[in-house]
């Protein structure tokens, strides 16, 4: 009898959500944590969703579906998608050249993948539109072509080549650099062409890291303003990307509005966000 | 002897010549293109009349308050987001509780919301409109179109920078020491300062440094809650974006020149970091 209270009692002292450790400070450090993480992020999101709700959904479905919200979307999502396209491209081929390859200024290059993270947006964006405006640069060489390529749908895409390559090399770049490299051996061995190796045997196993780089692009992409704005050209129904869209109704005082399309974007980050970790999960479960 | 068949035969991982030639040729092209260009057009078109011309610009006392405002904003976001992250990775790190992994996704919650919306959330709250507007109103507090807005949208865009980057650090390290530390007597505080602190030094002055980035050249969240009122409530990156819209391309470009600076600066930082201490890079992924 006692030896049974014994035994139970250092069970039912224990909290229910945490299990005891010797090191201290949980209690403040944890409550330091959910305090700010609530003041700064949980409580003012909430907002934005509070706000749209109070119209009626009858109302909250039309500003979020407009014709002018839709042709937002679409850029948005379109551009944002073909952006990750071009980088899981190309990002999949700068990370195997990092990993693989030893090529003079692979140090540079390596430390320049990551300018998109280090540069302003508002910088990369007044570059991008002064090298591709019809004079600039690149620009001058498109035109007599019949290529616009700055203030339309084709601007917005470039920006987001711009913004997103980091998110699929650095992604693809840890995979690729812990691939066991036995099992390429072993396909070459069998007789497999290098070809065929890298098609069949290589790029299979990439598919989650280049799944998760892609969506982490499309995301930031999605969600991208001050790369987009100044090549954008932002003109209504044409080349009007969706965050451009919250700000105008903000400036015309359309509170409820700009929280409409803020909700749309978010109940679409989260949506990425949960694909990103499914994604993950299931690639854990080949590792 | 296994030199001279090393010579002869290709191991099978090896990629024939051309290959890797080609990879590394359309690597560098595209690099050259998407990254290399724009940071050159922005030099080049802040010289575009001289170097006098130039400094005059980032000289002018609107360019030097943006520079200052820009400094006293992540002055308080950095600092905060630091002691937030130690926090929240002591919390995470080194004790079992039930939910640890959405408690990450609400942290890294900030990355998957768009500038826009970020900004936009701080004027639902703040903003006259918003929840706290007569009272802030009442008691003569200006939060939105007014430095803490700035503040508080900046903190928010950087909020996961330095949690993410210690986390993973000081999960992969593990408990044992401090453990050691604290049955020997010593106290939370203590073992922190002397045990904890000395091992994740690297990654957090690498989560701050990412942190800083991000912090300075903040567009589209700050953009919303600032009002752009020229002197007072400009940032770098607004003083930009200004300039280049009246048509001032040598002033908006000599700022966008400073923070380029402020991007590569950062890029060396980080790369010295990763070539010292490569532990720094375990955590990381596509941010």
């Amino acid at each position: 009898m006692t030896a049974e209270t014994a035994e139970r009692r250092p069970q039912a002292k224990r909290p229910l959500f945490r299990r005891r450790s010797a090191i201290p400070g949980f209690g403040l450090t944890m409550g330091v944590t959910l305090t700010v993480l609530s003041l700064i992020v949980l409580i003012p999101l909430s907002a934005v969703v509070l706000k749209a709700a109070q119209q009626s959904p009858a109302e909250f479905w039309s500003v979020a579906t407009s014709e002018r919200a839709l042709a937002a979307y679409r850029l948005t999502f379109g551009a944002a998608f073909i952006a990750a396209l071009v980088n899981g491209v190309f990002g999949v081929l700068t990370a195997w050249a990092l990993v693989r390859y030893d090529f003079p200024g692979k140090t540079v290059v390596n430390a320049l993948v990551d300018l998109p993270f280090a540069l302003p947006t508002a910088v990369a964006g007044i570059a991008l539109a002064t090298l591709y405006a019809p004079t600039g640069w690149i620009g001058q060489f498109l035109a007599p072509l019949g290529i616009q390529a700055a203030y339309n749908p084709v601007g917005v895409t470039i920006a987001l080549i711009f913004i997103g390559l980091p998110f699929v090399v650095r992604t693809i770049e840890p995979v690729l650099r812990d691939a066991a490299e036995d099992v390429e051996e072993a396909a070459a061995s069998l007789g497999a062409s290098r070809f065929d190796t890298i098609v069949r045997v290589v790029l299979p196993a990439l598919a989650p890291a280049w799944l998760t780089g892609f969506a982490l692009a499309f995301a930031r992409g999605v969600g991208e303003y001050g790369s987009v704005i100044f090549i954008a050209g932002n003109m209504p129904y044409k080349s009007e990307i969706a965050p451009l869209l919250i700000i105008i109704q903000l400036e015309q005082f359309e509170y409820a509005r700009a929280a409409t399309i803020a909700v749309v974007m978010l109940a679409v980050s989260f949506t990425m966000l949960l694909i990103i970790n499914a994604i993950q999960a299931w690639s854990r479960r080949f590792a | 002897m296994s030199r001279v068949i090393a010579a002869r035969h290709r191991r099978a991982t090896d990629d024939p010549r051309w290959a890797k030639v080609l990879v590394i040729g359309s690597v560098m092209a595209f690099l050259a293109l998407v990254l290399i260009l724009p940071l050159v057009a922005v030099f080049a078109e802040a010289f575009r009349k001289g170097i006098g011309a130039a400094l005059e610009a980032v000289g002018n006392p609107d360019a030097l308050a943006a520079v200052k405002l820009t400094l006293i904003t992540a002055a308080i976001a950095v600092p905060f987001n630091a002691v937030f992250g130690l926090c929240a990775s002591w919390a995470i790190a080194k004790h079992d509780f039930w939910g640890k992994s959405f408690l990450i996704t609400l942290i890294d919650l900030p990355f998957s919301v768009s500038p826009v919306v970020a900004g936009l959330i701080y004027v639902l709250v703040f903003g006259l409109q918003g929840w706290m507007g007569e009272w802030l109103l009442d008691n003569d507090l200006k939060i939105i179109f007014a430095v803490p807005g700035i503040v508080l949208a900046t903190i928010f865009v950087t909020f996961p920078f330095v949690a993410r980057e210690l986390i993973p650090l000081m999960q992969e390290q593990g408990t044992s020491e401090e453990e050691a530390a604290v049955s020997m007597g010593a106290s939370g505080l203590y073992t922190f300062w002397r045990v904890t602190a000395p091992n994740v030094r690297w990654g957090l002055l690498y989560g701050v440094l990412l942190c800083n980035a991000r912090a300075m050249g903040e567009f589209g969240a700050v953009s919303v809650v600032s009002g752009h009122i020229r002197g007072l409530t400009n940032t770098m990156p607004l003083h930009v974006e200004i300039l280049y819209n009246e048509y001032e391309f040598v002033g908006a470009f000599a700022v966008a020149a400073l923070l380029c600076l402020l991007a590569v600066v950062t890029l060396v930082l980080k790369t010295a970091l990763e070539v010292a201490q490569p532990d720094v890079r375990a955590g990381r992924g596509g941010h």
